[in-house]
């Protein structure tokens, strides 16, 4: 059985911030701020904690003499030689972090940049693989308006708002992605507040108590 | 102060109605849940992957459960839980991933949570619920290489990822893996349709839990949406006739 003790200050936590949200001139109101603010803090240290765990973990891998993972020794480098430079920039009283800034963007970008090109290339590929890998209406549609949008995002049918019928039939197939959306978003939105109400229930507990 | 005021009462009609719907009901359990052949191959999985000595990887997005996308990290937790309580006597217990430190840590104390339910407490291991990187695409980078390592055979993606999340799927397909994605992003959501072996749309992120048994508060929540859902069809109804009758403005 989980700790009482933690599920009844984590429902009286989230209580009060709701509270707080709700009804922002009330005592509680400056209790919110400050959890709120502590809230940050700790969001701040277990970025930093897990950094570190992440680091931990590739050490692992590196000592590991069965299945030594040598790509794991370029993120070790890596982060405590960012980590460092960062540091002295910081002690050598340099005015601005802008020059650091600069030379981590520049490695980090372009990096980023060739995923994201592989991505692309992976996207068109399963593209063409999809109806081969799902059967079905569905996967006919989406192939359907993926290519329709494609057309229509093109510019292709730029001349089309000169001609009366062509023109509106484009702005109604414009406006059906926005529905869709919508829709999803809304139930999305009403997942989150269920989500929210277990947790404030203590019925979901994500932490260990 | 009336938005406010809608929403107040929203959150106490949520409330009563999952309490109410809660309760035990004479129905059978399992048969108020439509079948959706994503979560049969997820539960089959799972339990192939106690017999074979497989492991599973789950990964639970990028976003921090106190960002405005954090339910979908609070879902991918309680999946986490449900699927780490169901494969924890496994000879390779499930592996977390995750693009931010919060949720990195609170991955670690789920998976700690888990074992000691199952009382296991002594195969809990926190490098199985570890931070994949810090940005987005650094994330997926550092989450890729499980595509081909530590027997992964089984991805489940549950959370708030970007279109880049794709790039795991395909390396999983490729390597014969079966992946399931669920996302909340839009985006993303199209990418994982084309990639991914199945891929679940919208609020089906919620249901995760649900489908793999996690409790009644979490089925009747299922059902507490399809109420909220059908309030929310009747408002939009009646606002476009109040408006078509020039009653609203």
């Amino acid at each position: 059985m989980r700790s009482p003790v933690s599920t009844a200050i984590a429902m009286a936590v989230g209580l009060i911030v709701l509270i707080g949200y709700f009804i922002p001139n009330s005592i509680v109101g400056p209790i919110r701020s400050l959890i709120l603010d502590w809230a940050i803090t700790l969001a701040a240290i277990a970025g930093l904690v897990a950094i570190l765990n992440l680091t931990g973990v590739h050490w692992r891998k590196i000592s590991d003499k069965r299945n030594r993972d040598f790509y794991s020794i370029f993120l070790v480098l890596a982060f405590w030689g960012t980590f460092l430079a960062g540091i002295a920039t910081k002690v050598m009283g340099v005015p601005s972090q802008l020059e650091y800034q600069r030379v981590v963007t520049a490695i980090q970008q372009p990096i980023e940049s060739s995923l994201m090109a592989m991505l692309a290339i992976s996207l068109a590929y399963a593209s063409f693989r999809l109806l081969q890998r799902r059967k079905g209406l569905m996967a006919v549609i989406f192939v359907i308006s993926a290519v329709v949008f494609l057309i229509i995002l093109s510019g292709l049918l730029s001349f089309g708002s000169n001609v009366p019928l062509l023109s509106p039939l484009i702005n109604f197939v414009n406006l059906l992605p926005v529905a869709g959306a919508r829709g999803i978003l809304l139930g999305i939105a009403l997942g989150s507040l269920t989500t929210g109400l277990r947790i404030l229930m203590g019925t979901d507990r994500p932490y260990s108590g | 102060m009336r938005l406010e005021f809608a929403g107040l009462v929203l959150v106490v009609a949520g409330v009563i109605l999952l309490v109410v719907l809660s309760l035990p009901r004479k129905t059978r359990r399992g048969r108020d849940l439509r079948d959706i052949p994503g979560f049969r191959r997820l539960r089959r999985a799972i339990g192939l992957s106690v017999e074979e000595g497989s492991r599973l990887h789950v990964s639970l997005g990028k976003s921090s459960p106190a960002n405005a996308n954090g339910a979908a990290s609070l879902a991918a937790l309680a999946a986490l839980e449900r699927v780490a309580r169901m494969n924890s006597l496994g000879d390779r217990p499930p592996i977390a991933t995750s693009g931010d430190g919060v949720l990195a840590i609170l991955s670690q104390d789920t998976l700690k949570a888990s074992y000691r339910l199952a009382n296991a407490a002594e195969l809990y291991d926190p490098d199985r619920g570890r931070l994949g990187g810090a940005t987005p695409i650094s994330y997926i980078a550092g989450a890729l290489p499980l595509t081909s390592t530590e027997h992964v055979a089984t991805h489940l993606l549950v959370g708030s990822f970007g279109p880049e999340v794709a790039l795991i799927t395909e390396a999983a397909e490729r390597r014969g893996a079966l992946s399931l994605a669920v996302t909340d992003s839009l985006p993303a959501q199209a990418a994982l349709y084309a990639t991914a072996g199945e891929s679940l749309i919208g609020e089906e992120l919620f249901a995760v839990s649900a489908y793999l048994r996690a409790g009644a508060a979490h089925t009747a929540s299922l059902r507490v949406q399809d109420i909220f859902r059908l309030v929310v069809i009747g408002a939009m109804i009646l606002g476009a006739l109040l408006k078509l009758l020039r009653i609203l403005l």
